[in-house]
């Protein structure tokens, strides 16, 4: 490693994003009390960052897109009509994962079966068929589905 | 520590408008994709399958429309705030590779890979692509040199060579088959060497890559410019361009837009230029620069050549250099009345704001009113962070009026599927 700028040196590892490897952004609360000549706030030393839902649902964001659910063949996995699906291209979709994928045409969220020399996509639901993909459909893995939110009206 | 040669690779979006479309439509799957330009005028970028059907880039859609849709041509309007959100994300999967970066425009980056001879680039170019593609979903090219103008050359035959599978190396590649492709490549593929200089070297029998590196430099100087023997020069692998890795400040700001319909009025016009106004002085107080000078700038449609023409472009120096947008918006309204003729149909307006210089650089006179400067100042700062959070054009100049029925027309807009909550993808669960 010597002689080698330390960037370089961790780019050259092949499969390790450097988004991984640095923390992220973190904002500092620079001045956040003006100085006084008064006692200090006891609680300043314990200034910490608020809590952000993004850094909860998103673990990669250049890569995470957001699709709406429309449709109830998912329910048994939780997931809902109008719920909103974290997508994160970055993963590499495997067997059991829930999945949006472009089949025919169409957008659609499925758990992926991929199993021996079978492909399908499988609803949660029984009341929809498994979909399974032989030669002559047009199949894309887009994304993989990490979370999902939703609004409560109140 | 010894110095290395220096490596630059440019990284470039492979059809980059069509290609974000397609990214979100699985209809458009196989089909082919033009994209329109602002009032969906021309076209100005092709799917695969568009490019093999033949339709030219810039070509104005009214005149193909018919026989491609016969086609199936699927032809959009521009969705800026899909592309912009995209370039971003490109742009951040692109700054994992290097410590360097330079943006050069929305589907374009060049990155500096000096110091990385420990790697195999052209391995390395695979890992880049491979990685936008996976994350952001878009393809891309790059080409690998040891200097911009080569690397620009390097990324076209990336392009449009499948055997390079995307990535051209050039210091790679045999001396035997590096001359055979510029040998058979045209001048005007390199970067900086538009029509008029392309026609000037085909008169003197310069008509490939080739005959231009290895044109005598100093011959290149004198008879056309220094800028073209730096071409030759970094042609031959001597890099004259550094990155710019920040934007150096732009010497002028021009915003200028086609009317959706024809504009008659002088009140209209006004308003178009007020709202344009607007977006530069903008533009220029971000860059914390004045201007002192104020162009405006209107025209009819000269592709309707029976309806009488007219086009008129006039500058005017002020006084004291301004970032005000009420001072701005006046003047520009004092020569637009100027220039406006009646009984017009009016298809574009546009105004630029020059000679640029740092805010507060200018000595006060006789006629300045430092308190009211200041309470402008003020006004101008709270009018652009009040934009910035509300969204632009909140708060406007009343000159730049209300109705705005001049705005651009896009008719074929995809969903903004990456910046607006009501308009995301749908993912069927059915």
């Amino acid at each position: 490693m010597t002689g080698q700028p330390l960037s370089s040196a961790l780019l050259a590892q092949p499969d390790l994003p450097w988004a991984a490897l640095d923390p992220p952004p973190v904002l500092i609360p620079l001045g956040m009390t003006p100085v006084s000549a008064g006692f200090p706030s006891p609680a300043e030393d314990y200034a910490d960052r608020r809590l952000d839902i993004n850094d909860y649902l998103v673990r990669n964001p250049v890569s995470t897109f957001f699709f709406t659910v429309r449709g109830n063949s998912m329910q048994d996995a939780d997931i809902d009509d109008g719920d909103i699906l974290v997508v994160d291209r970055s993963i590499e979709p495997a067997h059991g994962h829930i999945v949006v994928a472009f089949v025919n045409g169409e957008r659609l969220v499925k758990r992926l079966h991929r199993q021996r020399n079978t492909v399908a996509l499988l609803a949660a639901n029984p009341a929809y068929p498994p979909l399974e993909l032989r030669d002559g459909n047009a199949l894309e893995i887009w994304g993989v589905v990490v979370g999902k939110f939703k609004r409560i009206p109140a | 520590m010894h110095t290395s040669t220096p490596t630059v690779a440019l990284v470039d979006c492979n059809n980059f408008y069509a290609s974000c479309e397609k990214l979100f439509a699985p209809k458009l799957a196989s089909r082919p994709v033009v994209v329109l330009s602002n009032n969906d005028g021309c076209v100005v970028a092709r799917s695969a399958e568009a490019k093999a059907l033949g339709i030219a880039m810039g070509v104005p859609w009214f005149k193909i429309a018919e026989q491609a849709l016969q086609h199936g041509v699927v032809a959009l309007s521009s969705n800026y705030a899909l592309y912009a959100d995209m370039s971003n994300r490109v742009v951040d999967v692109l700054s994992g590779f290097t410590p360097e970066l330079e943006v050069y425009s929305i589907d374009e980056s060049f990155l500096n890979l000096s110091g990385f001879a420990h790697l195999d680039l052209a391995a390395y170019g695979q890992q880049i692509r491979q990685r936008v593609a996976r994350w952001v979903g878009l393809p891309v090219c790059v080409g690998i040199a040891p200097t911009k103008t080569l690397a620009k050359l390097a990324n076209h035959f990336a392009k449009k060579r499948p055997i390079f599978d995307g990535v051209c190396h050039l210091d790679r590649l045999d001396e035997t088959t590096r001359k055979q492709l510029f040998s058979e490549t045209a001048v005007n593929e390199v970067w900086g060497v538009g029509g008029r200089i392309t026609a000037r070297l085909a008169e003197l029998g310069i008509e490939t890559v080739e005959v231009l590196r290895t044109a005598d430099p100093e011959w290149i100087r004198q008879h056309f410019s220094v800028v073209l023997e730096r071409t030759v020069r970094e042609l031959n692998g001597t890099a004259c361009l550094a990155l710019e890795t920040i934007a150096p400040p732009k010497k002028q700001i021009m915003a200028s837009r086609s009317f959706g319909s024809a504009v008659f009025h002088l009140i209209e016009l006004r308003e178009a230029i007020a709202h344009h106004i607007s977006r530069a002085a903008e533009k220029l107080r971000a860059q914390g620069a004045e201007a002192g000078a104020v162009t405006v700038m209107i025209r009819t449609n000269p592709f309707k050549p029976t309806d009488p023409q007219y086009q008129r472009s006039v500058t005017v120096p002020l006084a004291h250099p301004t970032a005000d947008t009420l001072e701005l918006v006046e003047t520009a309204a004092a020569v637009l009345k100027r220039i406006y003729r009646p009984g017009l149909a009016y298809h574009k307006a546009g105004v630029m704001l020059s000679e640029l210089q740092p805010a507060g650089a200018r000595q006060c006179d006789l006629f300045d009113h430092p308190t009211q400067d200041a309470r402008r100042h003020a006004t101008m700062q709270a009018m652009d962070a009040i934009n910035q959070k509300w969204g632009r054009g909140t708060l406007r100049a009343a000159a730049a009026g209300r109705a705005q029925g001049w705005q651009m027309r896009r008719e074929r807009l995809s969903p903004a599927y990456t910046t607006s909550w009501a308009e995301l993808p749908i993912a069927l669960a059915r």
